[in-house]
Protein backbone atom coordinates (compact mmCIF):
# COMPACT_ATOMS: atom_id res chain seq x y z
CA UNK A 1 0.00 0.00 0.00
CA UNK A 2 1.06 3.60 -1.07
CA UNK A 3 0.44 5.99 2.22
CA UNK A 4 0.19 9.26 1.17
CA UNK A 5 0.87 12.08 3.87
CA UNK A 6 1.27 15.95 3.36
CA UNK A 7 5.26 14.97 4.74
CA UNK A 8 6.70 12.07 3.38
CA UNK A 9 6.51 8.94 5.75
CA UNK A 10 8.74 6.37 5.49
CA UNK A 11 6.43 3.00 5.66
CA UNK A 12 9.05 0.70 4.46
CA UNK A 13 11.63 0.74 7.90
CA UNK A 14 12.46 -3.31 6.70
CA UNK A 15 12.06 -5.88 8.22
CA UNK A 16 8.66 -3.89 9.52
CA UNK A 17 6.46 -2.45 7.30
CA UNK A 18 3.69 0.01 8.49
CA UNK A 19 0.37 -0.04 7.36
CA UNK A 20 -0.70 3.10 7.59
CA UNK A 21 -3.12 2.95 9.77
CA UNK A 22 -3.03 3.93 13.45
CA UNK A 23 -5.26 3.43 16.02
CA UNK A 24 -5.74 4.88 19.74
CA UNK A 25 -7.92 4.49 22.36
CA UNK A 26 -9.53 6.58 24.49
CA UNK A 27 -8.73 6.87 28.15
CA UNK A 28 -6.70 3.54 28.93
CA UNK A 29 -4.84 5.30 31.67
CA UNK A 30 -6.01 5.40 34.92
CA UNK A 31 -5.06 8.96 35.17
CA UNK A 32 -7.38 10.15 32.45
CA UNK A 33 -10.00 8.19 33.44
CA UNK A 34 -9.26 9.23 37.17
CA UNK A 35 -9.26 12.79 35.99
CA UNK A 36 -12.78 12.89 34.58
CA UNK A 37 -14.26 11.54 38.52
CA UNK A 38 -17.61 11.65 38.63
CA UNK A 39 -18.32 13.05 35.67
CA UNK A 40 -18.16 9.85 33.89
CA UNK A 41 -21.58 8.60 35.40
CA UNK A 42 -23.15 11.58 34.83
CA UNK A 43 -25.08 13.26 31.33
CA UNK A 44 -24.15 12.51 28.36
CA UNK A 45 -21.48 9.25 29.25
CA UNK A 46 -23.45 7.17 31.82
CA UNK A 47 -20.72 4.79 32.93
CA UNK A 48 -16.84 4.14 31.89
CA UNK A 49 -15.90 2.61 29.07
CA UNK A 50 -16.87 -1.09 28.58
CA UNK A 51 -14.95 -1.85 25.90
CA UNK A 52 -12.10 0.19 24.12
CA UNK A 53 -13.47 3.01 22.63
CA UNK A 54 -11.06 3.18 19.63
CA UNK A 55 -10.32 6.74 16.60
CA UNK A 56 -8.08 6.66 13.85
CA UNK A 57 -5.54 8.65 13.16
CA UNK A 58 -5.78 8.52 9.36
CA UNK A 59 -2.71 9.14 6.97
CA UNK A 60 -2.72 12.98 6.82
CA UNK A 61 -1.99 12.99 10.26
CA UNK A 62 1.55 10.50 10.18
CA UNK A 63 4.75 12.66 10.68
CA UNK A 64 8.21 11.42 11.23
CA UNK A 65 10.87 12.96 14.13
CA UNK A 66 11.77 16.50 13.36
CA UNK A 67 8.90 17.67 11.31
CA UNK A 68 7.18 20.95 12.48
CA UNK A 69 3.52 20.48 13.71
CA UNK A 70 1.44 22.86 12.62
CA UNK A 71 -0.53 25.25 15.58
CA UNK A 72 -4.51 25.97 13.81
CA UNK A 73 -4.50 29.66 14.22
CA UNK A 74 -8.21 28.97 16.57
CA UNK A 75 -6.24 26.97 18.87
CA UNK A 76 -3.60 28.65 21.44
CA UNK A 77 -1.82 25.73 22.39
CA UNK A 78 -2.49 21.75 21.80
CA UNK A 79 -1.70 18.37 23.99
CA UNK A 80 0.96 16.24 23.71
CA UNK A 81 -0.39 12.40 23.79
CA UNK A 82 2.56 10.37 24.23
CA UNK A 83 1.87 6.85 24.15
CA UNK A 84 3.79 3.32 23.62
CA UNK A 85 3.02 2.05 20.06
CA UNK A 86 2.42 -1.27 19.11
CA UNK A 87 3.45 -2.42 15.58
CA UNK A 88 1.43 -5.26 14.65
CA UNK A 89 4.01 -8.22 12.86
CA UNK A 90 0.87 -10.31 11.38
CA UNK A 91 -3.05 -10.63 10.88
CA UNK A 92 -4.68 -10.94 14.08
CA UNK A 93 -8.17 -12.10 15.02
CA UNK A 94 -9.55 -12.84 18.23
CA UNK A 95 -6.43 -13.35 20.12
CA UNK A 96 -6.12 -14.69 23.68
CA UNK A 97 -4.35 -12.42 25.84
CA UNK A 98 -1.69 -15.02 26.79
CA UNK A 99 -0.08 -14.97 23.72
CA UNK A 100 -1.58 -11.66 21.87
CA UNK A 101 2.44 -10.02 22.06
CA UNK A 102 3.61 -12.76 20.20
CA UNK A 103 1.62 -10.97 17.30
CA UNK A 104 3.55 -7.75 17.72
CA UNK A 105 6.72 -6.69 15.55
CA UNK A 106 7.88 -4.24 17.72
CA UNK A 107 7.47 -0.44 19.42
CA UNK A 108 7.82 3.29 18.37
CA UNK A 109 6.47 6.29 20.42
CA UNK A 110 3.16 7.86 18.98
CA UNK A 111 2.94 11.52 19.64
CA UNK A 112 -0.95 11.35 19.49
CA UNK A 113 -1.48 15.15 19.44
CA UNK A 114 -4.85 16.90 20.19
CA UNK A 115 -6.89 20.35 20.06
CA UNK A 116 -7.53 20.11 23.89
CA UNK A 117 -11.36 19.42 23.91
CA UNK A 118 -13.54 18.64 27.08
CA UNK A 119 -16.32 16.63 25.89
CA UNK A 120 -15.59 13.11 24.94
CA UNK A 121 -18.74 12.16 23.32
CA UNK A 122 -18.75 13.31 20.07
CA UNK A 123 -16.07 15.40 19.75
CA UNK A 124 -15.41 16.50 15.98
CA UNK A 125 -12.44 15.04 14.46
CA UNK A 126 -10.42 18.38 13.77
CA UNK A 127 -9.72 17.77 17.22
CA UNK A 128 -7.12 14.71 16.12
CA UNK A 129 -7.09 14.50 12.50
CA UNK A 130 -5.60 17.50 11.28
CA UNK A 131 -2.27 16.95 8.77
CA UNK A 132 0.89 16.12 10.74
CA UNK A 133 -1.13 15.61 13.97
CA UNK A 134 0.47 11.84 14.53
CA UNK A 135 4.49 12.15 14.76
CA UNK A 136 5.61 8.71 15.30
CA UNK A 137 8.98 7.28 15.53
CA UNK A 138 12.06 7.38 15.69
CA UNK A 139 12.23 4.06 14.62
CA UNK A 140 10.51 0.68 14.99
CA UNK A 141 12.25 -1.41 17.84
CA UNK A 142 11.68 -5.35 18.14
CA UNK A 143 9.74 -6.40 20.65
CA UNK A 144 12.52 -8.27 22.35
CA UNK A 145 14.15 -4.72 22.94
CA UNK A 146 11.48 -3.96 25.26
CA UNK A 147 11.56 -6.81 28.58
CA UNK A 148 7.86 -5.39 29.19
CA UNK A 149 5.57 -3.38 27.77
CA UNK A 150 3.75 -3.20 30.77
CA UNK A 151 6.80 -1.25 32.61
CA UNK A 152 7.88 1.55 30.42
CA UNK A 153 8.50 4.94 31.31
CA UNK A 154 7.59 7.90 28.62
CA UNK A 155 8.76 11.16 29.80
CA UNK A 156 7.69 14.53 27.58
CA UNK A 157 10.04 17.26 27.28
CA UNK A 158 8.60 20.75 26.55
CA UNK A 159 11.42 22.96 25.78
CA UNK A 160 13.80 21.18 27.25
CA UNK A 161 11.89 21.09 30.78
CA UNK A 162 10.40 17.68 32.06
CA UNK A 163 6.96 18.21 31.96
CA UNK A 164 5.69 14.44 32.33
CA UNK A 165 6.79 11.42 33.49
CA UNK A 166 3.99 8.19 32.80
CA UNK A 167 4.39 4.45 33.09
CA UNK A 168 2.64 2.04 31.15
CA UNK A 169 2.31 0.26 34.56
CA UNK A 170 -0.90 2.90 34.39
CA UNK A 171 -2.56 1.32 31.49
CA UNK A 172 -6.55 0.22 32.68
CA UNK A 173 -5.78 -2.49 29.68
CA UNK A 174 -2.07 -3.11 29.15
CA UNK A 175 -1.06 -4.33 25.49
CA UNK A 176 -2.04 -8.31 25.61
CA UNK A 177 -5.62 -6.81 27.15
CA UNK A 178 -6.22 -4.95 24.92
CA UNK A 179 -4.81 -6.49 21.83
CA UNK A 180 -7.32 -8.93 23.10
CA UNK A 181 -10.28 -7.25 23.55
CA UNK A 182 -9.55 -4.87 20.03
CA UNK A 183 -8.92 -8.31 18.39
CA UNK A 184 -12.53 -9.96 19.49
CA UNK A 185 -14.06 -7.20 17.20
CA UNK A 186 -11.66 -6.38 14.32
CA UNK A 187 -8.79 -7.98 12.61
CA UNK A 188 -5.90 -6.09 13.26
CA UNK A 189 -3.09 -6.22 10.24
CA UNK A 190 0.26 -6.56 9.95
CA UNK A 191 1.96 -3.00 10.28
CA UNK A 192 -0.94 -1.77 11.84
CA UNK A 193 0.00 0.60 15.17
CA UNK A 194 -1.67 0.87 17.78
CA UNK A 195 -1.17 3.11 20.46
CA UNK A 196 -1.77 2.71 24.04
CA UNK A 197 -2.79 5.52 25.48
CA UNK A 198 -1.90 8.89 27.31
CA UNK A 199 -1.45 9.89 30.93
CA UNK A 200 -3.34 12.95 32.24
CA UNK A 201 -2.37 15.56 32.00
CA UNK A 202 -1.25 15.95 28.99
CA UNK A 203 1.25 18.68 28.17
CA UNK A 204 0.79 21.44 26.44
CA UNK A 205 2.36 23.12 23.93
CA UNK A 206 2.22 26.51 22.27
CA UNK A 207 3.84 27.32 18.47
CA UNK A 208 7.62 28.32 18.87
CA UNK A 209 8.25 25.37 20.94
CA UNK A 210 9.65 21.70 21.11
CA UNK A 211 8.17 18.52 22.05
CA UNK A 212 10.58 15.97 22.94
CA UNK A 213 9.06 12.25 23.93
CA UNK A 214 11.91 9.87 25.60
CA UNK A 215 10.83 5.90 25.67
CA UNK A 216 14.27 4.37 27.25
CA UNK A 217 15.01 1.18 24.79
CA UNK A 218 13.01 3.08 21.96
CA UNK A 219 14.80 6.57 21.97
CA UNK A 220 12.93 10.13 21.43
CA UNK A 221 10.50 11.65 18.97
CA UNK A 222 11.31 15.45 18.70
CA UNK A 223 9.18 17.81 17.12
CA UNK A 224 8.55 21.48 16.67
CA UNK A 225 5.22 23.08 16.58
CA UNK A 226 4.60 26.00 14.87
CA UNK A 227 1.96 29.06 14.23
CA UNK A 228 -0.28 28.07 11.44
CA UNK A 229 1.03 29.76 7.73
CA UNK A 230 -2.30 30.19 7.00
CA UNK B 1 -16.92 4.14 -17.27
CA UNK B 2 -17.61 1.75 -14.28
CA UNK B 3 -15.30 -0.55 -13.38
CA UNK B 4 -14.85 -3.80 -10.51
CA UNK B 5 -12.10 -5.48 -9.10
CA UNK B 6 -13.26 -9.21 -8.70
CA UNK B 7 -11.14 -12.53 -7.82
CA UNK B 8 -11.32 -14.93 -10.73
CA UNK B 9 -9.47 -17.99 -11.20
CA UNK B 10 -6.51 -17.10 -8.79
CA UNK B 11 -6.01 -13.73 -9.78
CA UNK B 12 -7.55 -10.43 -9.14
CA UNK B 13 -8.92 -8.55 -12.23
CA UNK B 14 -10.73 -5.28 -13.76
CA UNK B 15 -14.14 -6.36 -14.94
CA UNK B 16 -16.61 -3.66 -16.56
CA UNK B 17 -20.82 -4.51 -16.86
CA UNK B 18 -22.18 -6.60 -19.57
CA UNK B 19 -25.10 -8.30 -20.70
CA UNK B 20 -24.46 -12.26 -20.42
CA UNK B 21 -26.60 -14.18 -24.05
CA UNK B 22 -29.21 -15.28 -22.04
CA UNK B 23 -30.05 -11.85 -20.49
CA UNK B 24 -28.40 -11.87 -17.27
CA UNK B 25 -26.44 -9.41 -15.81
CA UNK B 26 -22.32 -10.02 -15.76
CA UNK B 27 -18.43 -9.22 -15.76
CA UNK B 28 -16.49 -8.76 -18.76
CA UNK B 29 -12.98 -8.96 -17.38
CA UNK B 30 -10.81 -6.84 -18.89
CA UNK B 31 -8.85 -9.64 -20.81
CA UNK B 32 -11.65 -10.76 -22.52
CA UNK B 33 -13.74 -13.17 -20.38
CA UNK B 34 -17.06 -12.84 -19.95
CA UNK B 35 -18.74 -14.35 -16.52
CA UNK B 36 -21.87 -14.37 -14.61
CA UNK B 37 -22.07 -11.93 -11.72
CA UNK B 38 -22.36 -14.83 -9.30
CA UNK B 39 -18.96 -16.46 -11.53
CA UNK B 40 -16.44 -13.87 -9.37
CA UNK B 41 -15.66 -12.99 -6.23
CA UNK B 42 -16.59 -9.02 -5.51
CA UNK B 43 -13.90 -6.87 -4.15
CA UNK B 44 -14.21 -3.31 -3.11
CA UNK B 45 -14.26 -1.42 -6.38
CA UNK B 46 -10.60 -0.03 -4.63
CA UNK B 47 -8.20 -0.36 -1.76
CA UNK B 48 -9.54 2.46 0.19
CA UNK B 49 -7.22 5.22 1.95
CA UNK B 50 -8.57 7.09 4.78
CA UNK B 51 -12.34 6.22 5.10
CA UNK B 52 -14.44 8.72 6.48
CA UNK B 53 -17.97 8.46 7.48
CA UNK B 54 -21.33 10.53 8.17
CA UNK B 55 -23.26 10.39 11.12
CA UNK B 56 -26.90 12.14 10.80
CA UNK B 57 -26.21 14.02 8.00
CA UNK B 58 -30.15 13.88 6.61
CA UNK B 59 -32.50 15.28 8.09
CA UNK B 60 -34.91 12.75 8.55
CA UNK B 61 -32.33 10.29 9.97
CA UNK B 62 -31.58 12.72 12.98
CA UNK B 63 -35.12 13.60 13.65
CA UNK B 64 -35.44 9.68 13.93
CA UNK B 65 -32.84 9.70 16.21
CA UNK B 66 -33.95 12.77 18.56
CA UNK B 67 -31.00 14.69 17.21
CA UNK B 68 -31.08 18.69 16.57
CA UNK B 69 -29.55 20.70 14.15
CA UNK B 70 -25.66 20.09 14.51
CA UNK B 71 -23.35 23.13 14.52
CA UNK B 72 -20.63 20.99 11.94
CA UNK B 73 -20.95 17.67 10.15
CA UNK B 74 -21.02 14.71 12.25
CA UNK B 75 -17.61 12.43 11.11
CA UNK B 76 -15.86 9.62 12.42
CA UNK B 77 -13.30 7.06 10.58
CA UNK B 78 -13.30 3.55 9.59
CA UNK B 79 -10.35 1.33 8.99
CA UNK B 80 -9.68 -0.74 5.66
CA UNK B 81 -10.42 -4.04 7.31
CA UNK B 82 -14.21 -3.25 8.12
CA UNK B 83 -14.32 -3.17 4.14
CA UNK B 84 -16.50 -6.42 1.75
CA UNK B 85 -17.25 -6.37 -1.59
CA UNK B 86 -20.65 -6.81 -3.43
CA UNK B 87 -22.41 -10.10 -2.73
CA UNK B 88 -19.93 -10.73 0.45
CA UNK B 89 -21.54 -12.21 3.89
CA UNK B 90 -21.46 -9.52 7.12
CA UNK B 91 -21.58 -11.47 10.39
CA UNK B 92 -24.38 -10.55 12.96
CA UNK B 93 -22.82 -11.40 16.79
CA UNK B 94 -26.14 -13.98 18.07
CA UNK B 95 -26.17 -11.57 21.63
CA UNK B 96 -27.25 -8.38 19.50
CA UNK B 97 -30.61 -7.24 19.34
CA UNK B 98 -30.20 -4.13 16.92
CA UNK B 99 -27.69 -4.31 14.03
CA UNK B 100 -29.04 -2.19 10.88
CA UNK B 101 -27.94 -1.42 7.44
CA UNK B 102 -27.03 2.36 6.35
CA UNK B 103 -27.05 2.82 2.31
CA UNK B 104 -25.13 5.25 1.79
CA UNK B 105 -23.50 7.49 -1.72
CA UNK B 106 -19.60 6.81 -1.48
CA UNK B 107 -17.52 9.48 -2.65
CA UNK B 108 -13.79 8.46 -3.73
CA UNK B 109 -11.28 11.30 -4.13
CA UNK B 110 -9.08 11.25 -7.50
CA UNK B 111 -6.83 14.31 -6.83
CA UNK B 112 -5.08 15.39 -3.44
CA UNK B 113 -7.87 18.65 -2.04
CA UNK B 114 -6.94 20.81 0.58
CA UNK B 115 -8.36 23.92 1.47
CA UNK B 116 -10.85 23.55 -1.62
CA UNK B 117 -14.21 25.60 -1.91
CA UNK B 118 -17.69 23.96 -2.81
CA UNK B 119 -17.25 25.19 -5.78
CA UNK B 120 -14.19 23.69 -6.80
CA UNK B 121 -15.28 20.15 -5.00
CA UNK B 122 -16.35 18.35 -7.40
CA UNK B 123 -13.29 18.27 -9.68
CA UNK B 124 -11.21 16.37 -6.87
CA UNK B 125 -14.47 13.35 -7.15
CA UNK B 126 -13.09 10.28 -9.33
CA UNK B 127 -16.07 8.54 -9.05
CA UNK B 128 -18.87 7.28 -6.74
CA UNK B 129 -19.75 4.08 -5.72
CA UNK B 130 -22.77 2.04 -2.79
CA UNK B 131 -21.74 1.28 0.60
CA UNK B 132 -23.71 0.13 2.69
CA UNK B 133 -22.53 0.73 6.84
CA UNK B 134 -23.99 -1.76 8.94
CA UNK B 135 -23.87 -0.80 12.88
CA UNK B 136 -24.71 -2.69 15.96
CA UNK B 137 -26.42 -0.88 18.42
CA UNK B 138 -26.40 -2.67 21.36
CA UNK B 139 -22.34 -1.63 21.26
CA UNK B 140 -22.98 2.19 21.37
CA UNK B 141 -21.46 3.64 24.20
CA UNK B 142 -21.58 7.56 25.02
CA UNK B 143 -17.61 7.90 24.37
CA UNK B 144 -16.57 8.92 20.91
CA UNK B 145 -19.85 8.13 19.47
CA UNK B 146 -19.92 5.91 17.26
CA UNK B 147 -17.35 3.70 18.53
CA UNK B 148 -15.43 1.35 16.20
CA UNK B 149 -16.94 -1.52 17.74
CA UNK B 150 -19.90 -0.37 16.18
CA UNK B 151 -19.06 0.91 13.01
CA UNK B 152 -15.82 -0.86 12.41
CA UNK B 153 -16.43 -4.45 12.86
CA UNK B 154 -14.73 -6.76 10.31
CA UNK B 155 -16.76 -7.15 7.13
CA UNK B 156 -19.29 -4.36 8.34
CA UNK B 157 -19.09 -1.77 5.07
CA UNK B 158 -20.35 -3.35 2.15
CA UNK B 159 -18.63 -1.28 -0.98
CA UNK B 160 -19.38 -1.46 -4.82
CA UNK B 161 -19.91 -3.22 -7.03
CA UNK B 162 -18.63 -0.47 -9.27
CA UNK B 163 -16.29 2.14 -9.27
CA UNK B 164 -18.67 4.50 -11.53
CA UNK B 165 -16.54 7.79 -13.14
CA UNK B 166 -17.86 11.16 -11.65
CA UNK B 167 -18.36 12.13 -15.42
CA UNK B 168 -21.16 9.60 -15.56
CA UNK B 169 -23.32 10.53 -12.55
CA UNK B 170 -23.03 14.62 -13.31
CA UNK B 171 -24.86 15.83 -10.22
CA UNK B 172 -24.53 13.72 -6.80
CA UNK B 173 -26.81 15.95 -5.19
CA UNK B 174 -29.79 14.11 -6.97
CA UNK B 175 -29.73 10.81 -6.58
CA UNK B 176 -32.57 8.49 -5.41
CA UNK B 177 -31.51 5.82 -3.05
CA UNK B 178 -33.18 2.73 -1.24
CA UNK B 179 -32.18 -0.33 0.36
CA UNK B 180 -34.64 -3.78 -0.07
CA UNK B 181 -34.50 -6.47 3.08
CA UNK B 182 -35.02 -9.71 1.66
CA UNK B 183 -37.22 -7.94 -1.95
CA UNK B 184 -39.03 -5.74 0.46
CA UNK B 185 -38.88 -1.84 0.23
CA UNK B 186 -37.62 -0.80 3.69
CA UNK B 187 -35.45 2.74 3.40
CA UNK B 188 -35.85 5.08 0.43
CA UNK B 189 -34.18 8.89 0.11
CA UNK B 190 -32.65 11.25 -2.04
CA UNK B 191 -29.13 12.80 -2.27
CA UNK B 192 -30.42 16.30 -2.24
CA UNK B 193 -31.96 15.96 1.41
CA UNK B 194 -28.20 15.37 2.77
CA UNK B 195 -27.55 18.25 5.77
CA UNK B 196 -24.11 18.99 4.06
CA UNK B 197 -23.89 18.21 0.59
CA UNK B 198 -20.56 15.97 -1.17
CA UNK B 199 -19.17 19.68 -2.15
CA UNK B 200 -19.66 20.84 1.19
CA UNK B 201 -18.27 18.10 2.60
CA UNK B 202 -15.32 18.00 0.57
CA UNK B 203 -14.76 21.85 1.81
CA UNK B 204 -15.57 20.57 5.41
CA UNK B 205 -13.16 18.16 5.30
CA UNK B 206 -10.40 19.83 3.51
CA UNK B 207 -10.43 22.63 5.62
CA UNK B 208 -8.50 21.19 8.21
CA UNK B 209 -7.32 17.57 6.34
CA UNK B 210 -6.02 17.13 3.32
CA UNK B 211 -7.72 14.53 1.44
CA UNK B 212 -5.66 12.24 -0.76
CA UNK B 213 -6.90 10.33 -3.75
CA UNK B 214 -8.38 6.69 -2.79
CA UNK B 215 -10.17 8.46 0.26
CA UNK B 216 -13.58 7.66 0.33
CA UNK B 217 -16.52 9.85 2.28
CA UNK B 218 -19.67 7.54 2.85
CA UNK B 219 -22.22 10.62 3.14
CA UNK B 220 -24.55 9.09 5.97
CA UNK B 221 -28.20 7.76 5.38
CA UNK B 222 -31.47 8.62 5.63
CA UNK B 223 -34.27 7.36 7.83
CA UNK B 224 -35.55 3.44 7.82
CA UNK B 225 -32.69 2.06 9.33
CA UNK B 226 -33.77 -1.04 10.76
CA UNK B 227 -32.99 -4.02 12.42
CA UNK B 228 -31.72 -7.17 10.41
CA UNK B 229 -31.57 -11.14 10.93
CA UNK B 230 -29.53 -14.08 9.89
CA UNK B 231 -30.19 -15.22 6.37
CA UNK B 232 -31.58 -11.73 4.98
CA UNK B 233 -30.77 -10.32 2.06
CA UNK B 234 -30.05 -6.71 1.91
CA UNK B 235 -29.79 -4.69 -1.20
CA UNK B 236 -29.03 -0.88 -1.16
CA UNK B 237 -29.28 0.87 -4.66
CA UNK B 238 -28.53 4.23 -5.79
CA UNK B 239 -30.06 5.40 -9.29
CA UNK B 240 -27.08 5.55 -11.91
CA UNK B 241 -24.61 3.73 -9.61
CA UNK B 242 -25.67 -0.31 -9.24
CA UNK B 243 -27.44 -2.24 -6.84
CA UNK B 244 -24.98 -3.62 -4.36
CA UNK B 245 -26.11 -7.13 -2.37
CA UNK B 246 -24.67 -8.40 1.16
CA UNK B 247 -26.27 -11.13 3.21
CA UNK B 248 -26.60 -11.38 7.03
CA UNK B 249 -24.87 -14.64 8.39
CA UNK B 250 -24.50 -16.38 11.63
CA UNK B 251 -22.09 -15.81 14.27
CA UNK B 252 -21.37 -20.00 14.06
CA UNK B 253 -20.14 -19.70 10.42
CA UNK B 254 -17.07 -18.15 12.27
CA UNK B 255 -16.90 -21.45 14.86
CA UNK B 256 -18.14 -18.28 17.48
Amino acid sequence: MTVTSPVAVPMDVPPYRLSGTVYGVLLNHRSALDALGNLVNDSPYRGAPRAPVLYIKPRNTLAVSGVPVHVPSDAPELEVGACLGLVLGRAAARLAEGDALEYVAGYLIVNDVSVPHSSYYRPSIRHKARDGFCPLGPRVVPRAALADPGAVTLRVFIDGVLRQSASTAGLLRPAARLLAEVSEFMTLAAGDVLALGAAFPAPRVRPGQMARIEIDGIGCLENPFVGDAA
Amino acid sequence: MRVARVAYAGAIHAGEPCTLTDGRAGVRLIDGRVLGEEDVVWLPPLEAGTIIALGLNYAERARELAFGRQEEPLVFLKGPGTLIGHRGVTRRPADVKFMHYECELAVIIGRTARGVSRAEALAHVAGYTIANDYAVRDYLENWYRPNLRVKNRDGATALGPWLVDAAEVGDPGNLALRTLVNGKLTQQGNTRDMLTDVPGLIEYLSGFMTLSAGDLILTGTPEGAINVEEGDEVVCEIDGLGSLANTIVADRLFGR
